[in-house]
C-alpha cells in the first residue's frame, strides 16, 4: 500500500536560473562575460596601439643590432627579438593584422555564402543541387588544406592569404543560409505571400534574412577563432605574413630558432594567438547559448 | 541499409570526382609557368617549349583535364618537381607517419574527451563542468603549432622525459632494426615482438599525438555534453531511472550511446582537421609524414607535390566519412530502418 | 514538493491498497505528473524538491539514501509513461533496458530473459518482440511491453501516467483489460493518473481529484461519480459527455 500524506509547506532550494539585474546576468553567463570582456579588450589594443605599445616603431622595419635577443625585463616587458625589436609593441600591433583578416575573411564568406545559399534555398530545385554539390566540394578538403594549397601556390602576402581562406571559408556559410532560407521558403505563408503578388525580393528581404540573423550572428562569432588560428598556422608556415608585418603566427616561426635558448621570443605571440581565438570562442559559445532558442541551460 | 550505403558511395565517388577536378583547376589558374619551373631556372626557351610538350601543357582544355583524370585514376600523380620521383610514391612512403600520428591523437582524443563530456553533463552549472567546458574551448582554441614548441620545450628538452624528436631512437636502428610489415612503426614493433622498438616509438608517439589531440578532445567533450544535456529530459531516461537503474547507467550506457552518432559524424570532421594538423607539427618533431613532404614542397614551389598531397588528404577525408557513415548505420538503428 | 520557492503539489492523503486501482482525476498541469516522479524519488531529476511523507507498506520513502530508492524502484514501486514511443531508448532494443535493470536486482541472465518472456506472454505479446526497436513496434505493442517489464519486475505498485492518453480507443480498451487482470490476478495497487474522466469511471475502483496540486475530492469511483460534492468535481463532470460505468 502506498499513501501520500501531508506534503505540507515548501522547502525552498535557491534556485540560481533567472535572476534579474546584471549581475544575475553576469553569474548565469561567466563564460560569455569573460569572452566579451577580453575581446573587447583585444580590440581596443588594436585600435589604440600606437599609444599603447612602448616602441611603435618595432613594429615596422626598425632594429636595433645592439638589443638583440634580451629577456623581458622592466624595460621590455617580452623581451626583445632577433633583430632587437621590442616583442611587446610588436605583439600589441599584432592585434591589428591576424583579427583584420578574420573581419574580411568573414565578409567575404558572407557576401558569398549568402546569396549563393539564399539562391539554393528559395529556388530548389536543379540550382539547389548545383550549389549543394558544389559546397560538398569545397567541404571535402579540409579547410587548412584548401587554404595551404592557395596559399602556396600565391605570392606570399596577407592578401593572398586572406583570399585563400575566404575561398574555403564560404561553403559552410552558404549551408547555413540555405538550410533557413529553405525552410522558411516551405513555410505557408511564404505560398501566400506570393498569391499575393509580393516581390521575391521583398519576400528574401522582409521574410528570410531576418530569421537567418541569429544563426549568422552565432556563427561568425564561433568562426572569428578559427580564421585567427588557420591565419597564423598559415604565416607559421610562412606563406602569409611577411617580415616586417608584426603577424602572431610569422613571430612564433621567427622565434623557433631561437626557442630553446631565448624562450620569449615564441611564447608570448604565441600566447597572443591562445588568448584571442579563446576569447572570441567563449564570446561565441556565450552568444550561442544565449540566442539559441533550442538551448536549455539546467541548473 | 544497403540502399542508404550505396547512395552515400554514389556521393562519395561525385565528391571525389569534383576534388580531382578542383585540384585541376587550382593547378591552372595559378600564376607563374609551370613548365618554366619544371625545365629549371636556366633552361632556353626552346627547352621550356619542350617541357611544355613533354607536361602535355599544349593540347587543349578538355583534353588536359581528360588526361588528367586518366591519370589520377591510374596512379599517375605527376611527378615532383624537387625529388623528381612520381608524387605518387613519394606519398605512399611519407603517408603511414602521418597516419599513425591521427589515428593515435584520436584515440587520445576519445580516451579524454568521452569521460569529461560525460561528467560535464552529469552536473551542468557546477564548477566541474565549467572547468571542462573552459578547458574543452581552450583545447579548441590552441595553436597547434605553438603548442607543441612549448611541450616540446618544456617535457623533452628541461625536463627529459620524453623524446625531442623522431619516430624512434635512431640508435636502436642498429641493434634492434625494425622490419616494415604494416609500413606503421608502432605496430610494426609490435607485431615483429620488437620490444624495444615498441618502446621507443611510443615514447616518440606521445607528444606529438597529445598536441594534434588537443583539438579533437576539446570537441569530442563539447559535443558530448550537448548530445546528453538535450536529450537527458526525455521519458525514456525517466523510465530507465524507474525501472531501478543507478544513475551510472543511465548516463554512462544509455544516454552515451545516443551521443555516438553525432560523435562519430565530429570524429570524420576532425579526422580531416587534425591530419593537416600534423603538418604543422611534424616539421617541429621531425616525424617523417605528409607534413614534411608538404613543407619541403612548399617551400621549393613543388606544385604536383603540393596537388598530390591536397587531393590524397582530400580523397582520405571522403574515405573516413564513408566510413563514419557506415559506423552509425550500425550503432543507430534509426539510419538503418530508414 | 516545490519548485524553488513555488508549491506544485500539496496533497494531504492519498492512498492505494493491495488490488485497487486508484485513480488521480485532473486536468494537464494539476500536477498529476508530479506525483509519480516524487513516489518514485525521482523529483530531484527536474528540479524539484518533497517535503512530506511517503510510504510504501507503512515504509517512509522521503529521504531515502539513493541506494536503496534505486532497489525499490522497479522491484517494488513501476511506472509506465505516457506516449509510451518516447518511453523506450531508440538506439537499444526494446527488452534491454528491462534486463540490465533485473540483473542489478541481483538476477542471472538466464532469468531475467525467463522472467521478462514469461510477462510478455502474460500481456499475450511475443517474447520475439524483446528484440525489437521501439520504432518498429506501435503505440499499444510498446504501453504493453511497459507494462509486462513492471509485472517481470515483480513490482507491487504501479503509477500509470495518462498510460492510454496517445492510445487509440480499442488499443486503450487492450491496456485498461490488463490492469484489472493485474488487479485481480496479482493483486497490483494501481494508481491511474489521467485527465480523461470516462476512462477513470470505467476503470477505477476509488476516485481522487486533483485541482492545482491539491485533492480536493477522494472516495469511492461510483459515489465521486454520481454525487461529487466539491464544484471543482461537478465542473469535471459535466465537462464530459456521456460517461459509462461497469457494473
Amino acid at each position: 500500500m502506498i499513501e501520500i500524506p501531508e506534503a505540507p509547506a515548501p522547502a525552498p532550494t535557491p534556485a540560481p536560473a533567472a535572476a534579474q539585474g546584471s549581475r544575475g546576468w553576469l553569474r548565469s553567463n561567466p563564460l560569455l562575460a569573460v569572452g566579451g570582456a577580453i575581446s573587447a579588450l583585444i580590440v581596443i589594443a588594436a585600435v589604440l596601439a600606437p599609444l599603447i605599445a612602448p616602441d611603435p616603431g618595432d613594429a615596422g622595419s626598425a632594429t636595433h643590432p645592439f638589443s638583440v635577443l634580451k629577456p623581458p625585463s622592466a624595460h621590455h616587458w617580452f623581451g626583445t627579438d632577433q633583430v632587437g625589436r621590442d616583442i611587446l609593441s610588436r605583439v600589441i600591433y599584432g592585434a591589428r593584422v591576424s583579427p583584420l583578416v578574420a573581419l574580411f575573411v568573414l565578409l567575404i564568406a558572407c557576401a558569398v555564402g549568402i546569396p549563393l545559399g539564399i539562391a539554393a534555398g528559395y529556388f530548389g530545385g536543379w540550382l539547389d543541387d548545383v550549389i549543394m554539390r558544389l559546397t560538398d566540394i569545397v567541404l571535402a578538403f579540409p579547410a587548412l588544406l584548401l587554404a595551404l594549397a592557395l596559399a602556396a601556390l600565391l605570392p606570399p602576402s596577407m592578401t593572398s592569404l586572406t583570399i585563400a581562406i575566404s575561398a574555403t571559408w564560404w561553403p559552410w556559410y552558404t549551408r547555413l543560409i540555405r538550410g533557413q532560407a529553405a525552410s522558411v521558403a516551405g513555410r505557408p505563408y511564404i505560398e501566400s505571400c506570393r498569391a499575393l503578388g509580393i516581390s521575391r525580393r521583398r519576400i528574401i528581404f522582409r521574410h528570410i534574412l531576418p530569421n537567418a540573423i541569429t544563426p549568422l550572428i552565432v556563427q561568425v562569432s564561433l568562426d572569428v577563432g578559427g580564421v585567427i588560428l588557420t591565419a597564423s598556422a598559415l604565416s607559421f608556415l610562412g606563406l602569409g605574413a611577411q617580415d616586417p608585418t608584426p603577424d602572431w603566427g610569422l613571430m612564433v616561426s621567427e622565434g623557433q630558432t631561437y626557442f630553446t635558448t631565448d624562450w620569449w621570443v615564441v611564447t608570448f605571440p604565441g600566447l597572443a594567438i591562445l588568448i584571442t581565438a579563446f576569447a572570441f570562442n567563449l564570446l561565441g559559445d556565450g552568444l550561442r547559448d544565449l540566442l539559441d532558442p533550442r538551448r536549455v541551460i539546467l541548473r | 541499409m544497403t540502399t542508404y550505403l550505396a547512395r552515400r558511395l554514389a556521393l562519395a565517388v561525385v565528391v571525389v570526382a569534383g576534388v580531382v577536378l578542383l585540384t585541376f583547376v587550382i593547378a591552372h589558374a595559378v600564376p607563374g609557368n609551370p613548365a618554366a619551373s619544371w625545365a629549371g631556372p636556366h633552361a632556353s626557351p626552346a627547352q621550356v617549349a619542350a617541357a611544355a610538350k613533354y607536361l602535355g601543357l599544349d593540347r587543349p582544355l578538355p583534353v588536359q583535364i581528360a588526361r588528367y583524370f586518366a591519370g589520377i585514376f591510374s596512379g599517375n600523380w605527376g611527378v615532383s618537381i624537387h625529388t623528381h620521383q612520381p608524387v605518387l610514391s613519394n606519398i605512399a612512403t611519407a603517408a603511414p607517419a602521418s597516419l599513425e600520428l591521427v589515428i593515435a591523437a584520436l584515440i587520445i582524443a576519445l580516451a579524454v574527451g568521452v569521460p569529461l563530456g560525460l561528467v560535464s553533463a552529469r552536473r551542468p552549472g557546477r564548477p566541474a563542468d565549467q572547468a571542462i567546458r573552459a578547458g574543452s574551448i581552450l583545447g579548441v582554441s590552441m595553436p597547434i603549432f605553438w603548442m607543441a614548441l612549448i611541450l616540446q620545450l618544456v617535457f623533452a628538452q628541461r625536463l627529459h622525459v620524453l623524446p625531442v624528436a623522431g619516430e624512434y631512437s635512431p640508435n636502436l636502428l642498429f641493434t634492434n632494426p625494425l622490419t616494415k610489415v604494416t609500413g606503421f612503426p608502432v605496430l610494426d614493433a609490435l607485431f615483429t615482438g620488437n620490444w624495444p622498438m615498441l618502446g621507443s616509438t611510443l615514447s616518440h608517439l606521445i607528444l606529438p599525438a597529445v598536441v594534434v589531440a588537443a583539438y579533437p578532445a576539446g570537441l569530442i567533450s563539447r559535443m558530448v555534453r550537448a548530445q546528453i544535456l538535450d536529450t537527458v529530459g526525455e521519458t525514456h531516461v525517466q523510465m530507465a531511472r524507474a525501472l531501478g537503474l543507478p544513475e551510472r547507467d543511465v548516463f554512462g550506457r544509455y544516454l552515451m550511446k545516443l551521443a555516438w552518432s553525432p560523435v562519430s559524424a565530429a570524429i570524420a570532421l576532425v579526422f580531416g582537421y587534425s591530419l593537416v594538423n600534423t603538418f604543422l607539427v611534424e616539421s617541429i618533431f621531425d616525424w617523417p609524414g605528409l607534413g614534411s613532404y608538404a613543407v619541403a614542397s612548399i617551400g621549393t614551389l613543388d606544385t604536383p607535390a603540393i596537388l598530390g598531397v591536397t587531393l590524397f588528404v582530400a580523397i582520405a577525408y571522403v574515405i573516413a566519412n564513408l566510413i563514419v557513415d557506415i559506423v552509425q548505420a550500425v550503432i543507430d538503428p534509426r539510419i538503418r530502418l530508414r | 514538493m516545490s519548485f524553488g520557492a513555488r508549491n506544485v503539489v500539496n496533497v494531504d492523503h492519498l492512498g492505494v491498497d493491495d488490488a485497487e486501482i486508484v485513480g488521480l482525476a485532473g486536468e494537464s498541469g494539476s500536477g498529476k505528473s508530479m506525483t509519480t516522479l516524487a513516489v518514485l524519488g525521482l523529483a530531484n531529476t527536474v528540479g524539484a524538491t518533497v517535503a512530506g511523507s511517503i510510504k510504501l507498506d507503512g515504509r517512509e520513502l522521503v529521504g531515502l539514501p539513493e541506494k536503496v530508492l534505486i532497489g525499490l524502484r522497479g522491484s517494488r514501486i513501476a511506472a509506465i509513461f505516457q506516449s509510451p514511443s518516447m518511453a523506450f531508448n531508440p538506439v537499444f532494443r526494446v527488452g534491454d533496458v528491462a534486463l540490465r535493470a533485473l540483473r542489478r536486482h541481483g538476477l542471472t541472465g538466464s532469468e531475467a530473459t525467463g522472467r521478462v518472456e514469461q510477462a510478455m506472454r502474460g500481456v499475450l505479446l511475443s517474447p520475439d518482440l524483446l528484440r525489437r526497436y521501439p520504432s518498429q513496434l506501435s503505440g499499444g505493442q510498446l504501453q504493453r511491453v511497459a507494462i509486462a517489464l513492471a509485472v517481470a519486475l515483480r513490482a507491487e505498485v504501479l503509477l500509470a501516467d495518462e498510460p492510454t492518453s496517445a492510445l487509440d480507443v480499442t488499443v486503450q480498451a487492450e491496456v485498461l483489460e490488463l490492469l484489472r487482470e493485474l488487479r485481480s490476478r496479482d493483486g497490483m495497487s494501481v494508481l491511474f493518473i489521467s485527465h480523461d474522466l470516462a476512462v477513470i469511471a470505467e476503470l477505477c475502483d476509488r476516485v481522487a481529484v486533483m485541482q492545482a496540486g491539491s485533492i480536493v475530492e477522494q472516495g469511492p469511483a461510483d459515489k465521486i461519480m454520481s454525487a461529487p460534492e466539491h464544484p471543482y468535481t461537478a465542473d469535471l463532470l459535466a465537462s464530459v459527455p456521456a460517461i459509462e460505468r461497469r457494473a
